[in-house]
């Protein structure tokens, strides 16, 4: 059986123990009846799934269909119209800003762009929350910066700046960043987007190995059948006609058992071809 | 068989009664987007000759090459039989058509995606616009009370940003701004001095031009035109920075990560500015003196020492104290007027330089307004 590596030490100033992450009890994250809208335009409304520990989830759906906006919402960036986000027994929603900044600190997100910061190097970006919410040296800060860039494959690239490396070099080392604090839950929008095949799949490992060696909980947004077929093991199906979820579980039970006309329809676009790659895949 | 030939500026397109209840559209010649397009509307009038026909049909015998313009002529009639409830008989036209159609035809109008023109009279276009400037103060507020409280969080040690960020930037808006500070005061100087001395020399009293140019720019024009000079260099970058980095999500990462984008991005370029400005007036108020000097010496024949001396003579510490406070008030608008249009950046590129217009904009408005209550403050303080 396969060990979890612990937590990097975190300074005590720094958490909000109220907010301290469960390891065991409710499932780590839980959504709610949540309803998502700009003004009066409801975007998607009485999504409710829960997402279980060591999962690799799905969240598909068609271009526009408000995959992204769903994970703006579990992360706090857009505030839900109705509906809750739960992570553990935490209504994070709902929650106090400094107990919602500490639940911040479990988490690390892998933006579509990358999003690193340009002004720093590779190893500055990684160590900011390093050294924002731990005791550790710079020097220490230093090592570890350098052993999560080795982790995504970016040994010796710690002190190049983001516009000198490649937009696939981009993306581990947001994944390098993302993992810096050894979160409980990554989340993941569009990992695979502008990525070469070989890349994508190489990322798709990258984020199955996180997920063993590290026991995160992982949360993808995506519409790439073959990394829907490889990593994920529970999903839910956005539909934008319906603006709600219409189905949920393994995306290779969805494949062979859901009659939605629409999930069959993107699930093997529009014809036989993801068929193969979920045989491919197992 | 009734036939009425229209003249096209591209293909040749006319009309014909194959019975009394079918409208035959006969297409003919080459038809090319370049050379133009053919009203749909002519099929239109057909369809309402009595006695109107029941039905459309194409004749393409005669068609020639054909492009896209073509297919738009064709997709407007096809509009047009579809709002008169024309079945339209597409079977003549070439294989290659049909098939574009088809394609064009194949996914419906989404209801109510089209967006429609908004029809305002000026007067509701004028309140609207009352709204958004009421509005845009009251952002302005919030944001500068949000930036008070991280300013307080400073002061006891709880805000956090890296010292790296505040020492760039404050290299960015101070030792980086000599040399255009350096012209402009330099400049105002001269133009004040220049102003002066046409009138003064009139009365023999040339001598007051250090005067006039020594209170003005110690009292006002000092912090006047340093934070307009950073308005438009500072306050800008400080939009186009920030607005770039919400585009790349930049600041949703920082927030997720659970820090503050105020505090580890807004403080350090408040406080850059704060600390940075009074110095660079300072430094504009003696370049502005100097101006003086160079046109009293060189127009008026006044001696560069005698210059001074009137000057030390006619300016107090109170206009320099003044001064100096205006001027860090202005820095602290310029950085918030900066750091709040790219935090309200859209999404787009554009919108980024959209950020950094309306932050040179809010900010030179917004110091305008705040050396008019300064003014009118100092006015009752007796100043």
């Amino acid at each position: 059986m396969a060990t979890t590596a612990s937590p990097i030490g975190t300074s005590d100033a720094n958490r909000v123990s109220s907010a301290r992450f469960p390891t065991d009890g409710p499932p780590p994250i839980t959504v709610k009846n949540l309803t998502m809208a700009f003004g009066t335009f409801v975007v998607m409304k009485d999504i409710n799934f829960t997402v279980n520990r060591g999962d690799v989830f799905i969240i598909m759906g068609a271009s526009g269909s408000g995959k992204s906006t769903l994970l703006r919402h579990m992360l706090g960036l857009i505030e839900p119209a109705k509906g809750e986000v739960w992570y553990g027994d935490f209504n994070f929603t709902r929650g106090e800003p400094l107990q919602r900044e500490a639940m911040l600190r479990h988490f690390g997100v892998l933006y579509q762009s990358g999003a690193l910061w340009s002004s720093m190097t590779l190893a500055e970006n990684v160590g900011l929350p390093l050294g924002e919410f731990t005791d550790l040296s710079q020097a220490e800060i230093r090592e570890v910066a350098s052993l999560k860039l080795a982790l995504v494959g970016l040994k010796g690239f710690e002190g190049y700046y983001p516009s000198q490396i490649s937009g696939g070099m981009q993306k581990r080392a947001g994944l390098a960043r993302a993992i810096a604090l050894d979160p409980e839950i990554l989340f993941f929008d569009e990992p695979s987007a502008g990525l070469d095949p070989i890349s994508s799949r190489l990322l798709d490992d990258l984020i199955l190995e996180l997920r063993d060696n590290f026991g995160a909980t992982i949360v993808v947004v995506t519409h790439e059948l073959p990394s829907i077929f490889a990593i994920g093991n529970n999903s839910v199906f956005l539909d934008a006609q319906s603006r709600t979820i219409i189905a949920h579980g393994d995306p290779k039970d969805l494949l062979a058992h859901c009659t939605d006309r629409r999930v069959q329809a993107f699930l093997t676009r529009g014809g036989e071809d993801a068929e193969k790659s979920a045989r491919d895949h197992g | 068989m009734q036939a009425l030939k229209q003249s096209q500026p591209s293909g040749e397109l006319s009309f014909a009664r194959s019975d009394n209840s079918t409208l035959v559209v006969r297409l003919a010649g080459d038809w090319h987007l370049r050379r133009g397009l053919p009203q749909p509307d002519l099929v239109l009038k057909q369809l309402d000759i009595t006695p109107k026909p029941a039905r459309l049909t194409f004749d393409a015998a005669g068609l020639g090459d054909w492009d896209s313009g073509l297919l738009t002529f064709l997709m407007g009639v096809s509009e047009i039989c579809h709002k008169r409830s024309v079945p339209a008989d597409w079977g003549p036209l070439p294989e290659g058509v049909r098939g574009l159609i088809q394609l064009a035809e194949a996914v419906p109008e989404k209801l109510g995606a089209r967006l429609e023109a908004e029809h305002t009279s000026f007067i509701e276009e004028l309140g609207k616009e009352a709204i958004s400037y009421a509005k845009g103060l009251d952002d302005f507020l919030r944001f500068l009370g949000e930036v008070a409280i991280a300013f307080a969080k400073l002061c006891v040690g709880k805000a956090r940003f890296r010292r790296v960020d505040l020492m760039i930037v404050i290299q960015d808006c101070g030792a980086s701004a000599f040399g255009i500070v350096t012209m402009v005061s330099f400049l105002v100087g001269v133009i004040l001095a220049f102003m002066g001395a046409v009138q003064l020399q009139q009365f023999g009293a040339a001598i007051y031009v250090a005067d006039l140019v020594g209170i003005a720019m110690s009292r006002d024009m000092g912090a006047m035109m340093t934070a307009i000079i950073m308005a438009g260099r500072t306050g800008a970058a400080f939009a186009a920075m920030l607005g770039s980095m919400k585009v790349t999500q930049e600041i949703d990462a920082l927030t997720t990560m659970g820090i503050s984008p105020l505090e580890f991005l807004v403080l350090p370029r408040v406080l850059a500015l704060f600390l940075m400005i009074p110095l660079l007036c300072v430094y504009a108020n003696c370049l502005g003196v100097l101006g003086g000097a160079f046109v009293g010496a060189t127009m008026l024949h006044i001696s560069i020492a005698t210059y001074l001396r009137e000057t030390a003579h006619a300016i107090t510490l109170t206009d320099i104290v003044g001064g100096i406070v205006k001027s860090a008030v202005y820095g602290v608008i310029i950085a918030v007027a900066g750091c709040l249009r790219g935090f309200q950046c859209g999404d787009s590129s554009s919108a980024v330089g959209d950020a950094a217009t309306a932050a040179v904009v809010t900010g030179i408005v917004y110091v305008i307004v705040a050396c008019g209550m300064f003014a009118f403050i100092f006015n009752i303080l007796g100043f």
